[in-house]
């Protein structure tokens, strides 16, 4: 029951608390003094790896981890030096960073924006960490990355593959190695028309986030340039895992090809299923359905099984090329835990790589000096061929894949084929291109 | 005190303490040490513990005092947190109208929803507030994209219009902030090898947080409070005295679904993003979750059970293999290896696995909660001093 009796004194105690809870906070406003957030003061310098460990796409997270620490062998020198020995940059000494020794701590991003930022926030807050690099989702990467920008830390974004990364979500303090839905869309194109035609019918299924737009929207108009026509785009719910009633009016809608916008799970279930009612058998306006996968990774490949042979994809990098660095990488990483890596392993180790060697040639963990270094910075070596890192939007230029699943595997990580390596110039865009419009990098922040 | 009798003021008090000297009690470990990996006295995860025990306290004026389970709380801190963010961008970086709209919001939500919903009881009443969240999200993550940014969240930008602020200075977002105070400002107090953070933006989060308990135990011992309580112990009875008990229930989730507006509204003032994961239905069970742990209907259960969940989530999920590694290196090599694997399940990704576990402890040991053990530790002490006269001087009592 309510016993409100108000009186002189009971207002005057009131207000004496409430006053004092009031004034609490500005006691503390002095800041402290240190140059930057989180400026490496000991002998040793912490790297924040926020990787999925659990949730749909744990897997890659798992692969992401054995890069990251792989990475930090290397670093301190110890190992056979990877992908340091190919590095077009000679900075890198394997004493660690700047002579300091990398320490790191790992979290959990769980696939969720929420979950990732309070895990990067512990990493920057407790743990002192002066960069934060992973994600395994575009969302994940986009939220982490406006993070790091306001917190004054270095981003470097894992696998994330959405033109937002870099487009209109595009932060100073962020960079991305891995490439993007429009950069797929320009390289498949080409290879399409060689192999299909180009009088084709499209049909795109999507998933319905940002990711599946922005992919539609990249194959849709690198496509339709070569005169294929798109007949629909349907959205699929991200939680479908039964994509029968997508696919069977794909048949009744006259078109000859289905594009699966798609990753991951939904990708393994929908191609299951398109291949399940037959389509790959039919004949349509004369042609053989086909079936395309813009986005491909290793992961997806091994879980749609004997259903990718022969589906064209593309990937950001896989283990079977032949340069230097790429050689030398699987065979660092194939002796530390005894199979290849995938492409997801590959971008975090050499985003590790590129931060560290930033840093000793900018002489400082200082984030605006690292970003003065990594931008407009052109290297080789680490297994892309020769690369550039845009100061623009913080985007890589690099040769892009396209592959093919393998007809006859010979082992459950050789499913995939390289039929062309796309040069850079090929997939290379305007910064202001109409898919990336919106947004701007704004400048570096070094946080307190 | 404040309208309260002696014992909720006391409990209240030791709340406020407990809010006011967080940073020292979150971070008993020195910095250096081993034991540092326990510490929780960081801004980021201070202000998780208040935001959510805000949530939670509200979920339990619902829950608690009426029984109905609402399974889809986490729609309204949802809700909140894009009223919050979409303030920041039109008007002001200021946090005040953010909080402020974001409660609005979220109240006008749950009258919709509380409306249809609580035409049902039981079973029927969670599901129908689980389909709606579950609504919520899907329109929030796809077709919603324009307004609520999709997959990837709503974000603030550079060339947002912040009618209030006026245009943007420097090449920064500006970061929330009330009448100049930065949420993010905080100050650093160092004694020997211990370092404490005092965040602007915790207290904030405390303080508010001590008002929306005060508020909760003004209700709870209100005649509102009470006839809540008869509603639940049985609300036939109620319909037959002639009392309408819908415009009591109602009444309930609309202030309960404003708690978790103003949860997600300070949120958003933490950390100016709201995502569509914030409404999936993992997130509404947990609030479910915590407010079980801690003691249902209880005035502090809810908090201790938000701050026991929040603290495993961001503590044990960070411990990876190389730190036990550490920890146990002092052990021959084979037992060390041994100890590693039988603890590794249980920590790091694993830490859901102990949530369960722990959690089925309580319901089977201590079906009251945390409120329940603390109960039973201070009748253990209590009658060594003074006979069975301490029965009832515990701080609260669970609801029938």
């Amino acid at each position: 029951m309510s016993n409100s009796n108000l009186t002189r004194r009971g207002l005057l105690k009131t207000s004496a608390v409430a006053g004092a809870g009031v004034a609490l906070p500005t006691i503390f406003t002095a800041s402290s003094a240190a140059a930057y957030t989180n400026e490496p003061t000991g002998s040793t310098v912490t790297l924040g790896f926020n990787v999925p460990q659990t949730g749909p796409y744990a897997d890659e997270g798992a692969d992401e981890l054995r890069a990251y620490e792989l990475a930090v062998e290397h670093l301190n020198g110890g190992g056979d030096g990877g992908m340091m020995n190919t590095f077009s940059s000679k900075a890198l000494q394997g004493n660690g960073i700047l002579g300091k020794k990398v320490e790191y701590v790992t979290g959990d991003t769980q696939t969720k924006s929420d979950a990732a930022r309070a895990s990067a926030k512990s990493m920057i807050e407790k743990d002192g960490a002066v960069m934060i690099t992973g994600g395994s989702s575009s969302g994940v990467a986009v939220a982490v990355q406006a993070l790091c920008q306001e917190a004054g830390v270095i981003f470097m974004a894992g696998l994330t593959h959405s033109n937002d990364t870099t487009g209109k979500d595009k932060r100073a303090n962020g960079f991305r190695h891995f490439f993007n839905s429009y950069m797929s869309g320009a390289a498949l194109a080409p290879v399409l028309k060689n192999a299909y035609g180009d009088d084709r019918k499209a049909y795109h299924l999507t998933a319905d986030y940002n990711w599946g737009y922005t992919t539609e929207e990249a194959v849709r108009s690198s496509t339709e340039a070569m005169g294929w026509e798109t007949v629909a785009a349907v959205k699929t719910p991200l939680t479908q895992t039964d994509f029968s009633s997508y696919i069977a009016p794909v048949l009744q809608s006259g078109a000859d090809t289905l594009v699966l916008n798609h990753y991951g799970g939904n990708m393994v279930n929908s191609l299951t299923n398109a291949v399940q009612f037959g389509l790959r058998d039919k004949q349509v306006n004369g042609k053989d359905f086909q079936i395309i996968v813009p986005l491909y990774s290793r992961l997806m490949a091994r879980g749609a099984g004997a259903n990718v042979k022969g589906i064209f994809g593309s990937t950001n990098w896989h283990w079977s090329l032949t340069d230097e660095g790429s050689k030398a990488f699987v065979k660092s990483f194939g002796e530390k835990y005894g199979f290849p890596p995938s492409q997801a392993a590959h971008t975090t180790y050499v985003q590790t790589l590129l931060y560290a060697d930033a840093c000793e040639r900018a002489g400082s963990f200082q984030p605006c000096a690292v970003v003065e270094a990594l931008e407009d910075f052109e290297f080789d070596g680490l297994g892309n061929g020769k690369t550039l890192y845009r100061g623009d939007d913080h985007q890589c230029f690099k040769d892009v894949l396209v592959v093919k699943g393998k007809e006859n595997p010979t082992s459950e990580f050789d499913l995939l084929e390289i039929v062309e390596v796309t040069p850079a110039e090929q997939v290379t865009y305007a910064p202001d291109h109409p898919q990336f419009q919106g947004g701007a990098l704004g400048s570096c922040n070094d946080g307190a | 005190m404040l309208g309260l009798n002696k014992k909720d003021t006391s409990l209240l008090i030791l709340v406020a303490a407990l809010a006011l000297f967080a940073p020292f009690i979150l971070n008993p470990f020195p910095v250096g040490s081993a034991m540092a990996q326990f510490n929780a006295g960081y801004p980021d995860l201070m202000q998780r513990f208040v935001i959510f025990g805000i949530f939670a306290i509200g979920f339990n004026i619902l829950f608690g005092l009426t029984g109905y389970l609402s399974f889809g709380h986490a729609a309204f801190l949802g809700v909140g947190s894009y009223a919050a963010v979409w303030m920041f961008k039109l008007l002001s970086m200021n946090v005040v109208p953010a909080i402020i709209l974001s409660v609005i919001t979220a109240g006008l939500f749950a009258l919709v929803i509380g409306y249809v919903s609580l035409r049902r009881s039981g079973i029927y009443f969670s599901i129908l507030t689980l389909a709606f969240a579950q609504m919520t999200y899907a329109l929030a993550y796809s077709v919603l994209t324009p307004i609520t940014g999709g997959e990837t969240g709503l974000q603030l930008a550079l060339d947002d219009p912040r009618v209030l602020d006026g245009a943007a200075t420097g090449d920064n977002i500006p970061v929330p902030g009330f009448f100049g105070m930065e949420m993010r400002g905080s100050s650093q107090l160092e004694i020997g090898d211990w370092a404490f953070t005092f965040s602007n933006g915790y207290y904030f989060c405390a303080i508010i947080m001590l008002l929306s308990f005060y508020l909760s135990i003004r209700i709870f011992r209100s005649p509102f409070g009470m006839m809540l309580r008869a509603i639940k112990s049985n609300q036939q009875r109620l319909y037959y005295t002639g009392l309408n008990a819908r415009p009591y229930t109602l009444a309930a989730f609309v202030i309960s679904g404003m708690y978790a507006g103003l949860a997600g509204g300070l949120m958003a003032a933490m950390d100016p993003l709201a995502g569509a994961e914030r409404m999936f239905w993992t997130a509404s069970g947990e609030v479910v979750l915590m407010t079980i742990l801690g003691g249902v209907g209880t005035l502090i259960g809810p908090v201790l059970g938000a701050g026991l969940i929040k603290y495993m989530e961001n503590i044990l999920s960070k411990i990876n293999s190389d730190i036990l590694h550490g920890w146990f290196a002092f052990l021959p090599d084979g037992l060390e290896d041994l100890i590693v694997t039988l603890i590794y399940p249980f920590i790091g990704k694993g830490w859901h696995l102990t949530l369960g576990l722990m959690f089925m402890l309580v319901v089977i040991f201590l079906p009251g909660g945390l409120v329940e053990a603390g109960q039973r530790i201070s009748r253990l002490f209590g009658r060594k001093k003074a006979d069975d006269k301490s029965e009832k001087s515990t701080s609260t009592e669970p609801a029938e």
